[in-house]
């Protein structure tokens, strides 16, 4: 175990990345996920690695699309806006099944929106953050060590599973400061025989592509790539449960408005109110076993996010009517306090307190 | 008696090409194929094909072949480079890939001096589609999206690539070829030839644009279409070096 060392979300991001075994980076500037790039820029050199600054996030999708299919771990850092600008990359490295992580410290939007945190990308990292068939695996952290702990599983699920993992932090998370252990340095080489690195003679060409001009084909293709995300549904889902086994109400956040759910629980279980939280840290696959186990003798869901209300259609999916599914969430860079779930807690106990 | 010669070169694969008759994509695939054997480079080297006719180029190299989303070949070639600096990396790119949807990542890769080495086939128009209007489509041309002609004043105006990127400090080698006869073949060779050294020397980005046609498309025979070329294309778009950064050096 290394020592404890007190670290910024974003800075702890790209420390994590390199002891995972990054060593290309490719960015561009957006708030606030800044410190990332900023922190690439200063440590990649020092480990012989790659930081670039692209023109744009076209781009630098492209390039982490370019150095993934060579065979290296690569990644990029964004917020929301750059995501948006990202998906076409992003559809085409889910097609040719290239490997990376890309982070998204999600901000306000619609739009330029804001620069505060929020959980309003969840449809677009989960749905589909681009066009066609896929999926990517998205790990959502609570914490500057979740954080730091996931990029690595990040890395090495995306890799096992040749596809591009997303860790979808916000804001808050980006600019906190915690007390983190990082990890033992993993290697820098990982063997991929499929990789466009150049064959040296020793075997056919390996192609990276997405284009595949016959329908039966390119269904067949997509068809096995969904026998393995059926796969990752049964296997990777992660969820931390909270007091949930004999809960009432079941809260149901992730990131950020769990970190804020959590310390309502606790108020409301002082209260004596049977209340407890799923923490969904798979939000793809979604964590449905434990949505489900507690669909079981829960009274009760409430869906708390920084949005409109986006996850609590996959919490609706998993109940499937045994139990009414609530939602209470802020949006355009507002953050819930603990007393304003606590008093949806209590509202949902039917009454006061 | 001049030695003829034959048979495939190694770093084309035996798949047929799918090209119209009378596109000079092939000629350009084989002049590419021939440098990587004469370098000794095909083990090594790392193709990107882009959108558009030569998207297929993947199936056609014998090398490894990435193939990028549309214009984004420039960029994906940099993520090659910039992961395996010891490969011999180069894109293929068409005019509306890489003058249009593309020119950011383009210019960009140009001007940090990326060693890559980009071909680019300038016919006019777009081919994959059916004919519309390319950036380098001329002043008065007609294609399916400029039926009148191409109106400067609505349209805007072609742009000149070799030109324009030989005003940046990363470029090593611009050069604009045609393969409509065997001295301009041999000579697209030599520049296609000069711009993989170059890489391997680490001088920086090559670009080879080679002034095409597209009989499908332009509604030509393809002998007519190669003096349509000459006639209409080539003063607009003159052959030459625009920039190289081993002239007067040695």
């Amino acid at each position: 175990m290394g020592e404890k060392v007190l670290m910024k979300g974003n800075e702890a991001i790209a420390e994590a990345a390199i002891a995972a075994g990054c060593r290309h980076f490719f960015g561009y500037p957006i708030t606030p996920q800044t410190e990332v790039a900023a922190y690439m820029s200063k440590r990649m050199p020092k480990v012989d690695g790659v930081y670039l600054q692209a023109e744009s996030e076209v781009a630098s999708i492209n390039m982490v699309l370019g150095a993934g299919a060579a065979g290296v771990r690569a990644m990029t850092s964004t917020s929301s806006p750059g995501v948006s600008l990202m998906s076409e990359g992003i559809s085409y490295m889910a097609g040719s099944d290239v490997p990376a992580l890309i982070v998204n410290v999600q901000r306000g939007g619609p739009g330029l929106g804001g620069i505060q945190p929020s959980q309003a990308d969840y449809f677009q990292a989960t749905r589909s953050t681009g066009h066609g068939d896929f999926h990517l695996l998205v790990f959502a952290p609570s914490t500057v060590q979740e954080t730091v702990d996931m990029i690595s599983d990040a890395f090495d699920l995306a890799d096992k599973y040749r596809m591009p993992a997303m860790i979808l932090s916000d804001g808050m998370l980006g600019q906190m400061m915690e007390p983190v252990v990082l990890p033992e340095p993993k290697d820098t080489v990982q063997d991929k025989p499929w990789a466009a690195k150049g064959h040296n003679n020793e075997r056919e060409h390996n192609v990276i592509n997405s284009l595949y001009i016959q329908p039966q084909t390119l269904e067949d293709l997509v068809k096995r790539r969904y026998e393995k995300y059926d796969y990752i549904k049964e296997n990777e889902q992660r969820a931390e449960e909270y007091l949930v086994d004999d809960a009432e109400i079941v809260i149901v956040a992730y990131g950020a408005s769990a970190r804020v759910s959590r310390s309502a629980v606790d108020k409301a279980r002082a209260d004596g109110i049977k209340v407890g939280l799923i923490r969904p840290i798979t939000l793809w696959p979604f964590p449905t076993k434990a949505i489900d186990k507690a669909a079981g003798h829960a009274k009760t869901f409430l869906s708390v996010e920084m949005s409109m209300g986006q996850m609590v259609d996959d919490v609706r999916l998993v109940v499937s009517g045994r139990a009414p599914v609530e939602f209470y969430g802020r949006t355009g860079g507002m953050i819930p306090t603990p007393k304003e779930v606590y008093e949806q807690i209590v509202r949902m106990n039917g009454g006061d307190n | 008696m001049t030695e003829i010669k034959g048979g495939r070169p190694h770093a084309l694969t035996k798949v047929p090409f799918h090209y119209c008759p009378g596109c000079t994509h092939g000629i350009v695939h084989r002049l590419v194929a021939e440098v990587i054997d004469e370098l000794g480079v095909e083990g090594k080297t790392v193709g990107v094909a882009s959108v558009g006719c030569s998207v297929f180029t993947y199936n056609y190299f014998n090398c490894d072949m990435v193939q990028a989303p549309h214009g984004r070949a420039p960029a994906v070639a940099t993520g090659i480079k910039r992961a395996r600096p010891e490969a011999v990396v180069f894109t293929y790119q068409g005019d509306g890939d890489l003058a249009a949807i593309g020119t950011g990542e383009t210019v960009h890769a140009a001007t940090r001096g990326e060693n890559i080495v980009a071909i680019f086939i300038n016919n006019a128009i777009y081919g994959m589609t059916g004919g519309q209007m390319a950036p380098t489509t001329l002043p008065g041309q007609v294609t399916q999206t400029t039926p009148y002609g191409r109106d400067v004043k609505t349209a805007g105006n072609p742009i000149r690539v070799c030109e324009m990127l030989s005003t940046l400090d990363g470029v090593a080698l611009a050069q604009r070829v045609t393969v409509d006869s065997v001295k301009n073949v041999k000579a697209a060779k030599k520049a296609i030839k000069k711009a993989f050294q170059y890489q391997m020397e680490g001088r920086g980005y090559s670009i080879v644009e080679v002034v095409s046609t597209c009989p499908t498309n332009w509604g030509m025979a393809p002998v007519d279409a190669l003096q349509w070329m000459r006639d209409n294309m080539l003063p607009y778009y003159p052959l030459g070096v625009y920039k190289d950064v081993g002239e007067g050096s040695e």
